[in-house]
Formats: C-alpha cells, structure tokens, sequence
C-alpha cells in the first residue's frame, strides 16, 4: 500500500487527498519509507528534509480540514533540482563551490509551489552547475538508473528523474538547457516537460545558460505534467525574459483538444548513431498517431547538424559569464592558500570547480574574446535563427515534431565519462528545441531488449503547450510504459 | 614645434532614482555599509536583473538636454571583468547600441573679465549609455572590505569626442555638463560623494597635423578643479617628453590631485580583454516617439538659453545673470518675482536677490529651500522704494526684518511706521534747518555748484530719522534754496 502510493500518479493521489482517502502525512511517509528503503542505491538526493515535509504535510492535511485547500498539488510531496532556490535551504548546484551555500530567498516556481501547498522535499542532485548528460559530473555522488543501477539515469537533471522514477516523490522539477529534462526523463522511463522558453520565470534558477535554461516538471504522466506546468507558468516581473501570456487550462486541453494532428518527422534525426530499438520504439509511436488519424509527414530541419556547435559556443559563453559570481570573495568555496586577489580567484576556482565545468568555463572564454567574437558567438547566433527558422518553417505543415528523445538508452555509468564528445552528443535531438526556444516533452516509449527504458519526444509551437501535451496525452493515456516500476 | 592638445572626456554620472538600476532596494549614500542589498545586487545564485525604468527615462532626458539622437533600439551587453567590487563579476553596460548617439555640450570659457561673458563652443559628444556602479573597497593592512551599497547605482557613462582643447574647456564642459544635469534632477553631480567621476584622454600633436597623438588615459580626477589641473599637468609632462625627444607612452595614469603629480597604473599591453556579449537576461528596450515626448516635455530650459533669455527679456546684466542661472530655483525665484513685480522691474528684483537675499542666507547659514521670502516680497519691496513710501536705507531694514519674520515688507513698513515723513511742515523746517546750517554748501549751491546740494540732505534724513521721503526733500530743498536766490 505504502509503496503504491510513491508510484501513484500526482492526479490520482490528488484525487484520493480530495476525497479523504490517504493524508498528506501518510503519502509523505510513503514517500520517506520509499526513499529510506533506496536512496543508498539510487543516491538521487543531495539533501532531504524528512521532518521538514512531515511538517508541512501536516499544515497541508489541517488546511484540508479546515476546508481550506489550497488546489490539485496541495499535499503533494515535490523534489527539486539543487539548482533552484529555497529559502533557509542548501542550493549546492552540485558544486564544491556552492557546498555550504543555504539560498536566503525563494526561486519564484518554489513560491508557486509553496503557495499551491506541495510538500517541498529534497534537493535532487545533477551534473554540476547542470553541465552534463549522466549526472556523473555531481562534485558529491553519482546518481544511478534506477532501472539498471550500473546505468546513468542521465543528466543533467538526473536527480529529479532518477528520485521520481524510484517513488522518491510524486513529481519533481528540473532544468533543461539542451536536453537535461528530456533526456534523463526518456532515460528513467518518465515525462519530462521542457516548456517554452519564458513560459516559467527562471528567477531563482542558478544560471547555466541563461538564453537556454528553462525550468521544468518530471512526472509520472502527461496529465501530472499539465497540473505542475498550471501552477509554474506565467510572467513573472522579476524576470526579464519571462512572458506574458494568457495561461490556458492545461489539464482540461488534454481532452477537449482531441486531433487528429499533424505530426512530422525531420528527416535529419533518423540517421546514423541512432540506436536501432530506440528507432523502432520511435516507429511504433508513429504507427500509432497513424492509427488515430493523424497525418504524418517528413519535415526537413536542414541546420541541425550545426545544432550541437552552435549550441557548445553559446551556452559555453554564456556560462563563463554567469558562473563568473562564483568567485572566492563573498558566499562561495574559497581557498585558504591564497596569497593576493588574484591567487583568490584562481585557486578558490581551481579548487571549487570540477573538469567539466572548467572545460566549459574555458571554450566560454575562448568564443567570446576578442578577435574571435565574430568569428564563433556572432556567427553561432545567425546560425541559431536559422535553425529556430527551420522549426517555424516546419510548422507551416504540421502541429508537432516527433522525434526520438535520446540516441541511445542508458548508458554505463563510466562509458562516456572520459570523451565529452560522445556525451554531448547523446544530447544530439533536444538540443535544437531549446535553440530555437520551443516547448519539448519527453514521454515513455518502451523498453529496450536490455529492459532500460526508452523516451519519445515531441515538439510544440511557441507558447502552445496545450497542443502540444494534448498530443503527448493520446499516446501516454492509451500506453502503460509509465506503470512500469524500476526492480530496485 | 609647436603642440597642441586634444583632450577628450569620459564622465559617470550617477543617476538619482529611488532604487537601483536592476532591482527596488533603494540607493542613496551615507547608509550603513551593505545596507542596501537584496540577493540581485548581491549576484546571489539565479538572480536576474529587471531594468528601471526610471532610469531609463532619466538618460533618454539627459540626452534631449544635449541634443542627443535618441536610438529606437538599444540593449544591454555585458562586459566581463574580475574585480571584488563587482558582485556578478561582470557589469550590465552598453556596447554598441547605446541609448542616447551623438549630442552636444554648450560651454562658456572665462571672459576677459569677470564681468564679461566668455567665449561660448559646443563640444561635440561621441555617445551615453546607461550601466551599473560597483561597489567600494577599503584597504587595511591585513584585510580588504566591500560595501556594495553603490552597487548597482544606475551609471550614465557621456563620453565626448575627441575635441576638448585646453584644461580651462574641460572645467568649462563639466561645470556645464553638472548644471544641465542638476537641473534636469538627473543627479546632484556631487564629485566628492562620487556623484560625478571623471577619467581624461589626453594627446598632443604638432599645430597643424591631422591625426592623434598617442594617448594617456588619467583616472582619479576627482574634482572639477582637478579635472583642469590634472589635464594641464599631463599635457605640460607629454610636451616635456616630445621635446627632449622622447616617446609617449600609451598608458593609464593616477593622477594625485594633492600633490599635483601622475604616476603610471598600467600600459595599453595589459589592457583588459571585457568579451563584451548582449546580456541575455535582459531583452532589448525600443524607445518611441511617445516616450521620447513625454520626457522631453519633463526637461527644463537648458541654463544658458535662459542665460540669453534673461539677458534680451528683462535687460539683466551678464554679471547678474551668472549668479542667477546656474541655480535653478534662485533663477525660478527670480522670475516668480518678476511675473509679480512686472518684467520692468526685473532688473531691481534681481538686485533684491542678488545683494540681500543671498547676503542674508549666507548670514542665516540657509539655502533658498529654508527661507520666508517669497517672491512675492521682492516684488512688494520694489514697489515700497520706487514709490517713494520708504527710501533704500529703510528699506535695507525692512528686508531684514522680512527675512526673519516673512512678514511682507509692506506689513513691516506698516508696523514699525517706517512710512517716509510726508509732512511738508514738518519737512520744511528740517530743510530750512539744514540749509541754515550749511553756508558753505549753501553759497556753493547758489553759485552753481549742483552737487552741493547732498550736503543739506544728510542732516534732514538725521532729523526725520531716516523717514523723509529722499524724493520730497530734494524737491523742498531746491525750492528754498530757489527762494532764497
């Protein structure tokens, strides 16, 4: 019963909290007991704070009985990436450099959360500073596939995939730069919703990239992803590049929005270093929407293959600027060898980054200075209007772009570790959505021969995530790859 | 050979908004140290700035003051340096699409005297643009503190062309860059709390030559009167080293106002490399024409336009114009004033101003914001003299007694019964008596000698006790005397 409950779906636990039929506390203990009986193996969390939810599942559970509840997530236990802010709590990002940091503010979407009565609890782990896909790069742990626990669950927000898919929590939040929602999501075998960029104010979201980053839920399914996204979504005037937008019901879409769609397939992301079962998954669900009536035709996205260039220089460049704060002199890692400012800065930044994130700090520096300026960031921003071109062009003829989410299933932790090359290409299909700033969702899709599981993702229109999760609805609600527990 | 300097200037100037550029936490000066802070001035993880617009509004003015082109688009770039006083370690500026393009500043250079208005040129600008101040470092022997309290300070950066000629045009641009600003409420331009900072180019060529020498950056120019001696200082050091046949070195230079010297900070090889990129946390500002409007109808007279204005309209002297001008509420006080007075007795009102009120306030220790004369008093104080009711020596008084009461002069007049004596009785004998008194002047005035008729005058004015109308008892005077030929 315990263990039912941290696998059940954010809608249908909301429903039984509803109608009285589990507490707050109850499904949080579930959650507790689950993660107490795992976490050893799965190593998803940087921090938890049993006692903390407890309480707030308690405050949530009176409010109930108050009559006061508070909507859909009230009582909902949430994890969230260590990479957004909550206040009086650590925001490590991952990093040695951040190790003692505790946020004395709020992210706004833990405002929202907290407002809409979830259970915060945990900080989930990720490749530092989210640089990576294997959520190998953690400066604490390396978290692992729950499905395979030899596998990496992905990254960069390995932590909250991995946590959700081993009933750690209900739903947890994430951040996606080129992939890092979708792709640990297709990897654990659960929806990751990157949503628009601007649809979720970013504030409190410890910057990679900032023209990239885009904060997300994982969920169990498409419908937990429209109730997390209702809550998250709308402008916020404490970030500049957030949007202004009407926010529709998202859940209620799911079902008025009934299709038949326009689906296509670009051409250039069924070629080479695609994994043959992951290729044939990817043709069923196509098979599938085929059946229902949709119409599914190639579509060209001619610049992807700059897509992966484009993406390392300016997402690099950005990086090395943003990460510049952490520097030794106010609320970070510094050296105790340090014998001027400088030396300050060079070895508390030695000593507190890790290789990765190093070796992006460097190509960062390297596009943006001066005589190669021109020659790297301005020309990989011409080609990214080009390839946001291409998207918009394609969807002259169809509603949404299917895709495979990742080349591959999980891979061993330690495979790619040692060539960068390799590890970002396994990022090769989601990177483009976020250069063009469009919405991508990852959804189960099936297993491997080897039982690991395997994503399928869609793209949206700008700001039309309604279409888009009422598209990704009509293959989750009709599959049960996401009833598929992990044998933990 | 002869050489001449072309100098060109970046000036800072710290815009006066209710909070800082990127965040509400507010920004002043004289706060307790890293009191005003929040997590975005502070560059804690995932803060993102939001620009205010206040700011914004504030240099789209300034540039409408110096007849900038304002751009339809600008941005916000970052520009990527290590320094403790900057919390993000790069600052929020603007690269290449500032704000306000081009412009100029209208400068009067000393006259030949005092007395005589100065030779007035424009000096063309090259641009303005809006970023953010750091914060300040003090240095002890074991350890560096920072206070970020003026970090984030909104920061216009007006950087003029290369085509200032001589220290004294240089003082002559920033005292008229710091007016125009101070009255346009843009900032209060105080260089001793930092409000105004400025960095010089400095380059000399031979008289005639086209290009630019090479160029000396002076930093720590931290008074207007620095700014002049610095700049002369400098270009008296290039022309020593040209002479005695040397090279100048492309450097920037500390210059120590006290001592009157420069030092070398560093050479154009250890120049930063900033990796300047469009700051993509902040979206780009369009700027329109109903915008522009509005603040330009915010934006005050430029001073010397009112300067001239004064000078043709109310016939005032330059000298007295000097004075009135550059402060924007003395000359607001001044024509209030005169809209009561009447613009033929602007001349007397300014005289008001510029000999008593100031005099007063100066004595009181006061500005014009703390003190009881209105302008409405000026005007009743002019109209007691030239009518004749009370002559200047009582009317010296009366001002007084209105600057510490703001009781209106003519309820003075009224109170103290300083009316001038017009009882001709009573005034006749007091002549009669004077001219009795005085043979000499008497014999004097007979003969022809006009002026001799001051002498009688004295002794009147004592009699009535300074009451008697000066009018009447020259008047009176002149017919006893014409009696008596």
């Amino acid at each position: 019963m315990s263990t039912d409950l941290a696998f059940s779906s954010l809608a249908q636990l909301s429903a039984q909290l509803a109608a009285g039929e589990v507490s707050s506390v109850q499904l949080t203990q579930a959650v507790i007991d689950q993660t107490t009986a795992v976490e050893a193996r799965v190593q998803a969390f940087n921090s938890i704070n049993p006692e903390d939810a407890l309480a707030q599942a308690k405050a949530s559970d009176a409010r109930r009985a108050a009559g006061e509840t508070l909507g859909p997530l009230d009582g909902i236990p949430v994890a969230l990436k260590d990479v957004i802010a909550v206040k009086d709590q650590p925001l490590t990002a991952s990093s040695k450099m951040l190790e003692n940091f505790v946020s004395p503010y709020d992210a706004t979407v833990t405002e929202k959360l907290k407002a809409a009565g979830a259970v915060l609890w945990g900080r989930a782990n990720l490749d530092e500073f989210a640089m990576g896909s294997s959520t190998e790069n953690s400066a604490f742990k390396a978290t692992r596939n729950p499905y395979n626990l030899e596998c990496v669950p992905g990254g960069s927000s390995g932590g909250s995939a991995a946590a959700l898919a081993a009933g750690e929590a209900i739903a947890t939040l994430g951040s996606d730069t080129g992939g890092s929602i979708r792709q640990p999501a297709a990897l654990c075998n659960v929806v990751g919703l990157k949503p628009t960029y601007g649809l979720i104010s970013r504030y409190g979201l410890a910057a990679f990239a900032s023209s990239l980053d885009q904060i997300g839920p994982f969920t169990r399914t498409v419908e937990d992803a429209a109730m997390m996204l209702q809550v998250l979504a709308g402008h916020d005037r404490r970030d500049s590049t957030s949007f202004k937008t009407d926010i529709p019901n998202y859940r209620a879409a799911l079902t008025e929005k009934q299709g038949p769609w326009k689906l296509g397939i670009p051409k250039e992301y069924f070629g080479e270093g695609l994994d043959p079962e992951v290729g044939a998954a990817i043709e069923k669900a196509i098979a599938f929407y085929r059946e229902r009536g949709c119409e599914i035709t190639e579509v060209s996205l001619p610049h992807t293959e700059y897509c992966l260039s484009v993406y390392y220089i300016i997402a690099t460049a950005e990086a090395s600027s943003n990460l510049a704060r952490y520097d030794g002199i106010r609320y970070t890692h510094r050296s105790a060898e340090a014998k001027d400012v400088v030396d300050l800065y060079y070895k508390s930044r030695a000593e507190g980054f890790g290789p990765e994130v190093k070796r992006r700090i460097i190509l960062g520096t390297y596009v943006l200075s001066s005589g190669y300026y021109d020659a790297y960031y301005l020309r990989a921003q011409k080609v990214r209007t080009l390839i946001r071109q291409d998207f918009l062009k394609a969807y002259e003829s169809v509603d949404a772009i299917l895709t495979p989410t990742s080349p591959t299933p999980a891979f061993k932790a330690g495979e790619k570790a040692a060539n960068p090359l390799a590890m970002y290409l396994s990022d090769i299909y989601t990177i483009g959505v976020n250069l063009a700033g469009l919405p991508g969702i990852s959804i189960p899709a099936g297993f491997s021969s080897a039982g690991l599981p395997i994503g399928l993702q869609l793209i949206g229109q700008p700001y039309r995530e309604a279409d888009l999760l009422a598209v990704a609805h009509a293959y989750d609600s009709a599959h049960d790859w996401n009833a598929q527990r992990p044998n933990l | 050979m002869n050489y001449e300097a072309v100098i060109g200037l970046e000036v800072h100037v710290q815009v006066k908004t209710a909070s800082k550029i990127f965040t509400r936490v507010g920004q002043g000066y004289g706060h307790p140290e890293n009191s005003l802070t929040d997590p975005v001035v502070l560059a804690l993880p995932g803060t993102l700035p939001v620009m205010n617009k206040a700011a914004l509004d504030a240099i789209i003015k300034a540039g409408l003051m110096l007849h900038c082109d304002i751009a339809e688009v600008c941005k916000w770039d970052r520009k990527n340096y290590f320094y403790p006083d900057s919390p993000k370690n790069y600052q929020i500026s603007q690269y290449d699409q500032p704000i306000c393009i081009g412009g100029e500043v209208e400068i009067e250079l000393p006259g030949a005297s005092r007395n005589v208005m100065g030779e007035h040129k424009q000096i063309p600008l090259t641009r303005i643009h809006l970023e953010e101040d750091v914060g300040k470092l003090s240095h002890f022997a074991n350890d560096s503190l920072v206070d970020y309290n003026r970090a984030g300070t909104p920061l216009m950066e007006i950087v003029s062309e290369p085509a200032i000629a001589s220290a004294e045009e240089a003082y002559a641009y920033l005292t008229a860059l710091r007016t125009m600003m101070v009255y346009a409420g843009i900032s209060d331009c105080d260089m001793e709390k930092g409000q105004m900072r400025c960095d010089a180019n400095i380059s000399i060529r031979p008289v005639g030559q086209t290009e630019l020498g090479v160029k000396v950056e002076l930093k720590n120019l931290n008074s207007i009167s620095y700014v002049r001696d610095g700049i002369a200082h400098e270009i008296k050091r290039q022309m020593a080293v040209l002479k005695a046949g040397g090279v100048i070195v492309q450097e920037t230079r500390d210059y120590d106002g006290v001592a009157g010297t420069s030092q070398s900070l560093r050479t154009k090889e250890d120049a930063h490399d900033y990796r300047y990129f469009p700051d993509p946390d902040l979206m780009p500002v369009r700027v329109d024409d109903a915008w522009k409007q509005r603040l330009a109808a915010e934006c005050p007279e430029r001073p010397f336009d009112k300067q001239r204005r004064f000078m043709t309209d109310y016939d005032v002297p330059y000298t007295i114009t000097s004075v009135l001008v550059p402060d924007r509420a003395l000359s607001d006080f001044f024509e209030a004033g005169v809209a009561v007075a009447g613009k033929d007795k602007a001349k007397q009102v300014a005289n008001w101003i510029i000999n008593d009120l100031l005099r007063e306030l100066s004595a009181a220790g006061q500005t014009l914001a703390d003190t009881k004369v209105t302008p409405a008093h000026l005007a009743d104080i002019v109209k007691l003299v030239d009518a004749g009711t009370i002559n200047s020596n009582i009317a010296r008084e009366v001002f007084a007694e209105t600057f510490t009461t703001g009781d209106a002069p003519s309820a003075v007049v009224e109170r103290k019964g300083l009316k001038a004596e017009t009882n001709t009785d009573e005034l006749e004998q007091w002549c009669r008596d004077a001219i009795a008194g005085n043979e000499k002047a008497r014999t004097d005035f007979l003969g022809g000698k006009e002026s001799a008729i001051n002498g009688f005058k004295g002794p009147v004015m004592k009699a009535s006790r300074g009451k008697a109308n000066p009018k009447l008892v020259d008047e009176t005077l002149r017919r006893l005397l014409a009696e008596m030929q």
